[in-house]
């Protein structure tokens, strides 16, 4: 039988808020464990909480950006549960009444290919500190840092049909936040946490299969695994004659194995009910408008800029502005080397890979834009060759450093001097008299891959410093005179 | 000493006839010598006391210090104050120390404040008796045999058996009011939102409002001019102005529109309570207050509405109460669910169990329409009632509590007895409007309460009202019978 995969997604995104959303803590990752939870943060009686003008803006952003309603009437609500990294005792989010509306996403899939995914809704609301299982001899540890960290929860509709289109829409989350500067977008501290639902339908059926959720992804790479594995495990329960059971599951990405958390049977009743501590917000148009005036340019808007701007492909455009700090990298080597085409060249081939390789951020990048722009110039202006460029990037790399000091120091100039491109033709010819009258001797349609012998050589001699295209010429000039 | 009313404290201590140390020093006696019988304190604070009222001394002597400077009052147990016990009368939080102040009373302190200790209430602010005390209950001065009142029991105990010039309480369905009728004092809830609830414990936060049990109107107004401000900490404070309480204490009450709600004298009223209540009437309009018939058509579901929202927002609140962080924790759990079953089985009483189950069943699946939401819709139409009422009238009239105070375990056993205790006053913080209870009259030498009920924000007008019906009679002025 064909099976049709279903996903819908549940993304926590972490708002870049100096302060937490009800209180005065600080939210920076990293400090020792509960020297960032003040008493409002700690569930002390009689704190009370209050609301993070920033978050709403910030979460006001995201709606904007993902072409949502604002919901000009949000109410924080409840969520009643007992667990040791939850001081309350409940979470304070939004049910009924978020901020974030009905919106939609669109994404590209390479070939030509497109999706929108919609966005049901996106609520504002409160992290739970962190349980800490090792370290305490048969007890646990509590850490309220994270306790408070103001969260939007993204909430799409099942429009996903394929591990493919939900790590795509992911990433689109992700380069929304980040160039929206509503996320530090690092998803090993937990700043991003996929939640996925899935569930497999027999092609051409309406009705939606039992889905299951699995919690907490935190890497594109384990979301993409977790779902293959999970696809891959209804189908067959299914093909066995089983049914899927509801339920929440967790995938390990380092065992590349799932399990099950609990069933549908074991959930709560959450017994949410509006927050009486809170007030209701009420956001009008002008300060909807205030927001998005202050928004930073967008990735599909960037695109489109730079292929107006600077004259790339789309493609190009677009590889370069999903990721806001390649987009910054590639606008200030411009800026340098006026050369925008061969600049988002290396940024995506060379530079790319070497990052990619070496496991470090382009913001954060050793080449920097003025050392890549100066061997941006140097390619331009015919001092190097592709080829050497790439030997002159690596000497870069290894900080021996600009373009000009390698090329220098290691004598790397590319050799276009007709004098001495001469000579060294000359000597070939000399040494190679029988491969001459071979390729004076043969058919025209023959002599342009005879020439490539010849080009070889002269290239071996001048230790690849010569410019390809004047050697060229020069050869085809002596061979046929 | 402790026959001084607060106003006579303000001027005798600005006189230099006595120091705040030795009227501290004063009522720390008295504290320590009488108060085996009422049990109106649960801590006492002495060296504080003394300490503070020492600086407050320096303060005078210095001149140009706030109005009460140097007065001693004492806190109720639900207000968190900095380096001392804060229990909220449960053993839940016996060994809790507050790590900061609540806003009152940071704003006291601030004032030059003297804190004499935390006094005894219902456990969580939940009871009309102060019989839920983990510390047990408080006895009203004016017949050992009954109760107090409450929540506010210990504060009103206090204030009545001379033990406090006044004390801080809070109302959530009655518990400053209904305390102060049984006690034969002046008790104020503010309007919701005039007085910040930060640190103060919560119960029901959609309802709690923090107030003052004195023995004068004037002392109310004094003591609310302090105790009220705009407070960024707490998003429900309404940011507006505090009026100078004391300033329109003496205007004239000619042409004040008075109503008296027919629902207020219906089944259930005590007739010589309202016999008291009804000369209370004839004492305002020889003041010149006019006297209109009003009703409030749905008061009788005040109570049911009041016992589905304020245990909801209770089941809630004190979930915080779980033995994780602080507060009570059973010995050797064995797992965390043991954890939280035998901590808060141990830690809660009786009456806080009943209130968190009914909440949580109220606001489960399945039920939230038939009840939460229900009595949300209930409450708008209370609300709305009020403000029909105010188009017509300035203040509204009534009885505060339908009988004198009872007798100890008249009521215990019986729930809903003892919720429709709070029959008159609940609706007054479904609505968020201010209350007031003022001593009229006394039934088998107890006292009876008489209920003002003003507009939002319009505390002055009430006080107003209360001062002006005590300089024409002398109910508060009595003294229980045994206070030296």
């Amino acid at each position: 039988m064909q099976w049709e995969t279903v996903i819908g997604l549940e993304v926590h995104v972490q708002l870049a808020t100096k302060t937490k959303i009800f209180s005065g803590a600080s939210t920076a990752f990293g400090a020792e464990p509960n020297t960032q939870a003040c008493a409002v943060d700690l569930a002390l009686p009689g704190t009370l909480p209050v609301a993070n003008e920033q978050a709403f803006r910030y979460a006001t952003m995201f709606g904007l950006a993902v072409n949502a309603e604002i919901g000009k009437r949000s109410v924080f609500e409840r969520k009643n549960y007992f667990y040791p990294d939850l001081p309350k005792g409940y979470q304070t989010t939004q049910l009924a009444e978020p901020i974030v509306g009905p919106g939609f996403v669109d994404l590209e899939l390479g070939e030509g290919r497109t999706k929108r995914v919609r966005i049901h809704h996106a609520h504002l609301e409160e992290d739970a500190g962190k349980s800490l299982h090792e370290d305490f001899a048969g007890m646990s540890g509590i850490d309220l840092n994270r306790a408070g960290t103001p969260l939007i929860e993204v909430v799409t509709e099942p429009d996903m049909r394929s591990a493919e289109e939900a790590v795509a829409f992911a990433k689109k989350l992700h380069s929304i936040v980040t160039s929206l500067e509503i996320c530090d977008g690092e998803m090993s501290q937990g700043s991003m946490r996929f939640d996925v639902n899935i569930s497999v339908r027999p092609k051409g059926q309406e009705k939606l299969g039992t889905r299951t959720e699995t919690k907490n992804l935190n890497s594109f790479k384990f979301m993409e695994e977790a779902i293959a594995l999970e696809v891959e495990r209804q189908i067959d329960v299914l093909e066995d004659g089983g049914k899927i059971k509801q339920e929440t599951r967790l995938y390990n990405g380092d065992t590349k194995k799932a399990r099950s958390m609990r069933s549908k049977e074991d959930s709560n009743d959450y017994r949410y009910f509006p927050c009486p501590d809170l007030l209701p917000v009420i956001i009008d148009d002008e300060y909807i408008e205030s927001v998005r005036k202050q928004m930073p340019e967008l990735p599909e808007a960037k695109r489109a800029r730079f292929v107006e701007q600077y004259g790339l492909s789309d493609y190009d455009a677009g590889q370069i502005t999903m990721d806001k700090f390649a987009a910054a990298y590639f606008e200030a080597a411009t800026k340098i080397s006026g050369e925008a085409k061969l600049t988002a060249n290396w940024i995506m081939a060379d530079l790319g890979a070497y990052l990619n390789r070496t496991e470090q951020r382009i913001d954060q990048s050793p080449v920097t834009p003025e050392l890549l722009s100066g061997l941006v110039v140097r390619i331009k202006d015919g001092t190097l060759s592709s080829k050497i460029a790439k030997q002159v990037f690596e000497a870069i790399t290894n900080g021996e450093g600009d373009a000009d000091t390698i090329i220098e120091t290691k004598g790397l100039k590319q050799v276009s001097d007709t004098g001495a491109l001469e000579k060294i033709i000359d000597d070939i010819l000399a040494a190679n008299t029988a491969q001459v009258e071979g390729y004076r001797a043969a058919a025209e349609d023959k002599r342009a891959k005879m020439l490539g012998f010849f080009v070889g050589q002269a290239m071996k001699a001048s230790k690849g410093q010569a410019n390809p295209q004047a050697l060229n010429e020069l050869l085809v000039k002596k061979l046929n005179g | 000493m402790h026959q001084l009313t607060i106003a006579e404290l303000v001027k005798g201590l600005r006189n230099k006839d006595f120091s705040s140390v030795e009227v501290t020093q004063h009522y720390l006696d008295r504290i320590a010598r009488l108060d085996k019988v009422y049990n109106s304190y649960i801590t006492t604070t002495p060296a504080l006391a003394l300490a503070q009222a020492s600086a407050a001394d320096k303060r005078l002597a210095a001149g140009n210090t706030p109005a009460l400077c140097g007065v001693p009052i004492a806190h109720k147990d639900i207000f968190c104050t900095m380096g001392v016990r804060t229990s909220c009368a449960s053993k839940m939080l016996d060994n809790f120390i507050a790590p900061y102040n609540a806003t009152i009373v940071e704003n006291y302190l601030d004032s030059g404040v003297v804190m004499l200790g935390k006094t005894n209430m219902d456990e969580f602010a939940m009871g009309s008796s102060n019989e839920t005390s983990y510390y047990g209950p408080v006895k009203n001065p004016w017949a050992t045999d009954c109760v107090p009142g409450g929540s506010s029991g210990g504060s009103a105990a206090a204030v009545a058996a001379h033990l406090a010039p006044a004390a801080t309480a809070s109302d959530t369905g009655g518990s400053i009011r209904q305390p102060a009728a049984h006690c034969g004092l002046t008790g104020i809830k503010p309007t919701y939102g005039r007085v910040s609830r930060w640190g103060m414990i919560a119960f029901a936060s959609s309802l709690d409002q923090a107030g003052i049990l004195s023995r004068t109107a004037e002392d109310a107004a004094i003591l609310l001019n302090d105790m009220a401000s705009y407070d960024t900490k707490d998003s429900t404070s309404v940011e507006r102005d505090v009026p100078n309480y004391t300033a329109t204490l003496n205007d004239s009450l000619k042409g004040l529109r008075i109503g008296v709600p027919k629902e207020y004298f219906g089944e259930g009223l005590n007739p010589e309570t309202a016999a008291h209540v009804e000369a209370a009437i004839k004492v305002y309009e020889s003041l010149g207050a006019t006297i209109h018939s009003i009703s409030l058509p749905h008061t009788n579901l005040s109570v049911p509405a009041y016992y589905v929202i304020a245990p909801a927002e209770c089941s809630a609140n004190l979930s915080r109460l779980d033995g994780v962080r602080y507060g009570h924790r059973c010995e050797n759990p064995k797992d965390l669910n043991d954890l939280y079953m035998r901590s808060r089985s141990e830690g809660f009483g009786d009456e806080v169990k009943r209130r968190i189950l009914v909440g949580a069943y109220a606001l489960s699946a399945g039920y939230y329409d038939a009840y939460y939401s229900k009595a949300q819709k209930v409450r708008r139409l209370i609300k709305q009632d009020f403000v029909d009422a105010f188009q017509s009238v300035d203040v509204i009239l009534g009885p505060t509590s339908p009988s004198p105070a009872f007798q100890f375990g008249s009521k215990s056993k019986d729930p809903v007895a003892m919720y429709l205790e709070d029959i008159y006053t609940i609706a007054t913080n479904l609505a968020g409007l201010p209350g007031l209870s003022i001593p009229c009259g006394f039934v088998e030498n107890k006292p009876v309460g008489l209920q003002l009920i003003g507009n939002f924000f319009a505390e002055a007008q009430l006080l107003n009202a209360a001062h002006q019906f005590q300089q024409a009679t002398n109910f508060h002025q009595q003294t229980a019978p045994g206070i030296e």
